[in-house]
């Protein structure tokens, strides 16, 4: 089994809420003081998903990560996971790029790349939550997709793939090569071993520049993007709570009741 | 692009009916067109669903589109993308609108790139740009702890409304719109995908979604016997459990409990939420609820940015308290 996965850098998705912060003028988020990025959370249970495949059936796993300032340590994890390869697609002319011209690159990345039964990708990122990523790699490479996967079984070039439904889930076969994007129900990503986070030290990403996958900079990043970003604001939270009192929890709990009924609220 | 006009909305049907989303958009659609000077559409994909066709023109759609064949009883990507595209390609709107459900999302951005154009997926609020005439899409970003507004310049403008955030018009049976039926034309070999089994989680008692009194648990209850308790609160007050992802995760309850981005969207009247911290993404799926009430044993935590009322305090003592008292009252 040939599989490939798609990983981005992101800022820390569970970082206080409080410390969010953005730059009006420029449209930009202002990366938490002291919190370091890390791998995009859906993304890397779709690294727990290929390795699980890895661990029944064998195989080989790239990661390919698109962006500027990747940190090594941050997006080498999936190797210390248990992952292959690590392909990163780092120039600034991907810089900026939306959901479509993203897409594009990495489409362009796999296609380099070659074999592949399965891609990865995780069912939204956690900074521009746009998911979209992982449809527009299918359809950009003629694959079937399915999104929000929560299983997934392998055997006879098929693969059977549980989705997760607002009323539930549905079961799924598709033919190999297809493109999945994983939910968390999948389960938990393993954490790196120490035999894993010391391979991975060794092992030296490949890097890919726009010319070495064949794409000009007016189809990449900022460039080539359909989607203009005019405005990025934090809505105004209220926050007049009212802390109920008491001499213990249990009083104050009991005042609460009272407060809801006086209130009408229920 | 010139010729692109009118705003379409691609429906979705439950039980024989039009889904609750499905007039939401009607509603949304038809404040875009009204301002855009232009028809407002519909589309109803499916197996037996030309009967609705005269529904969605009493919520509010000039035109409809019915693509009725048996091939297309269930949701599969492949087919449903390849229909889009058709009517698309016929209709040639300046908008497509579609819910921010579990067909939603998967259609939408397949269907974007198919059509060599973009969406917004997940917006809480669409609006049309009074120069540029372009749909302003505002979206949650970064898990909620922001808003973007995006515009794109490819058409049609493709967008997913998050459900309960659009009201729908009132419904005029005296209404009166055309229905124009499209012809599957399917290749069955271009479906590459099948569809073995479809799972529904089974509900006791009030559906999440419709629930007026939401009690909901986070990481801190900690076990499935913890969650009986919010389970006996929410019995007596007629409604139902919801969660954050943790408790999902380690199996503590169902996972069609999860509530927030990546769960589900709700709304209710009262939302008691027990240690739980306030995540923005949990937050994302229950913030338009009318009170929400915190139960949490850290006074930084977020949750109290955004409830009405509050107890700092373990919820092993304060949840039962508040249960023994709530009945009492209830009572007299
Ligand atoms: C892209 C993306 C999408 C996501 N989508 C969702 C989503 O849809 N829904 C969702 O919920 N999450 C979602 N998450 C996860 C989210 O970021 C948080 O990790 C999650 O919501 C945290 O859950 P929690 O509040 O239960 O846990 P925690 O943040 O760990 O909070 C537990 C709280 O319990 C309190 N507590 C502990 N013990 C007690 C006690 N005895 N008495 C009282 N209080 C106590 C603590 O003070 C703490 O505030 C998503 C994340 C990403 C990246
Ligand atoms: N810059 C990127 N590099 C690699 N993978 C990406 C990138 N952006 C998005 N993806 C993949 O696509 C998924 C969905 O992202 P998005 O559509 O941006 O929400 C992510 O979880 C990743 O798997």
């Amino acid at each position: 089994m040939n599989m490939i996965v798609c990983i981005k850098q992101v800022i820390d998705p569970e970082a206080p809420p409080a410390s969010f912060k953005i730059d009006s003028a420029s449209n930009k988020v202002v990366p938490p003081q002291g919190v370091s990025p890390v791998i995009d959370p859906y993304a890397e249970y779709g690294v727990e998903a290929a390795l699980k495949i890895k661990d029944a059936l064998g195989g080989k796993i790239t990661a390919i990560s698109l962006g500027s300032n990747q940190l090594r340590d941050i997006v080498k994890k999936p190797l210390a996971m248990g992952a292959d390869e690590l392909v990163l697609l780092e120039d600034e002319a991907f810089d900026g790029g939306d959901s479509w011209s993203t897409a594009y690159a990495l489409a362009m990345a796999i296609k380099k790349l070659g074999e592949y039964d399965i891609v990865f990708c995780g069912r939204e990122a956690s900074d521009w939550n746009a998911g979209q990523v992982g449809s527009g790699i299918a359809e950009l490479l003629g694959l079937p997709s399915i999104t929000l996967v929560k299983k997934i079984d392998v055997s006879d070039g098929k693969a059977r793939v549980e989705r997760v439904t607002d009323e539930g889930y549905e079961v799924i076969e598709v033919p190999l090569p297809v493109l999945i994007t994983v939910s968390n129900e999948i389960g938990e990503p393993r954490y790196p071993t120490i035999k894993g986070i010391m391979a991975a030290k060794k092992k030296e990403p490949t890097i890919w520049k726009p010319a070495d996958i064949g794409v000009e900079a007016s189809q990449i990043g900022a460039a080539g993007s359909h989607t203009k970003l005019l405005k990025l604001f934090q809505p105004v939270r209220e926050g007049k709570c009212e802390v109920i009192e008491g001499e213990s929890p249990e009083e104050a709990a009991a005042n609460l009741a009272q407060k809801l009924r006086e209130a009408k609220i229920l | 692009m010139a010729e692109n006009k009118g705003v379409i909305v691609f429906g979705e049907t439950a039980g024989g009916k039009l889904a609750a989303i499905t007039t939401e958009l009607l509603g949304c659609g038809s404040k875009l067109a009204k301002e855009l000077g232009q028809e407002l559409s519909a589309v109803l994909v499916g197996s037996g669903v030309s009967d609705l066709a005269k529904e969605a023109i009493a919520f509010g759609a000039d035109k409809v589109y019915v693509v009725d064949d048996a091939q297309l009883k269930d949701y599969q990507t492949d087919a449903y993308t390849s229909v889009m595209e058709k009517v698309i390609k016929q209709a040639m709107p300046q908008i497509l609108l579609l819910g921010q459900t579990s067909i939603g999302r998967d259609l939408a951005p397949r269907l974007a790139f198919r059509l060599k154009t973009a969406a917004s997926l997940g917006c809480l609020e669409l609006a049309i740009d009074p120069s540029s005439k372009l749909l302003l899409q505002t979206k949650p970003v970064y898990g909620g702890n922001a808003q973007a507004v995006f515009t794109c310049e490819t058409f049609p403008q493709i967008a997913t409304v998050r459900v309960k955030t659009m009201e729908p018009l009132e419904r005029d049976q005296s209404r009166k719109g055309e229905i124009i039926t499209v012809d599957a034309a399917l290749e069955p070999s271009a479906i590459k995908t099948k569809v073995l089994e479809k799972v529904a989680e089974k509900v006791e008692g009030v559906r999440l979604e419709d629930a007026e009194v939401v009690v909901s648990g986070g990481r801190g209850i900690g076990s499935e016997e913890g969650f009986t308790q919010l389970e006996e609160l929410a019995r007596m007050l007629k409604g139902a459990v919801g969660a954050t992802r943790p408790p999902c995760d380690n199996g503590w309850v169902p996972a069609g409990a999860q509530i927030g981005l990546t769960g589900k969207i709700i709304a209710p009247d009262l939302y008691i939420a027990i240690a739980l911290s306030g995540s923005s993404q949990h937050m994302s799926g229950c913030s338009g609820s009318k009170t929400i009430v915190a139960i949490n044993k850290d006074p930084e935590a977020n949750i109290f940015r955004e409830a009405r009322f509050g107890v700092v305090g373990d919820w092993k003592k304060a949840l039962p308290a508040l249960t023994e008292k709530l009945k009492e009252l209830l009572a007299g």
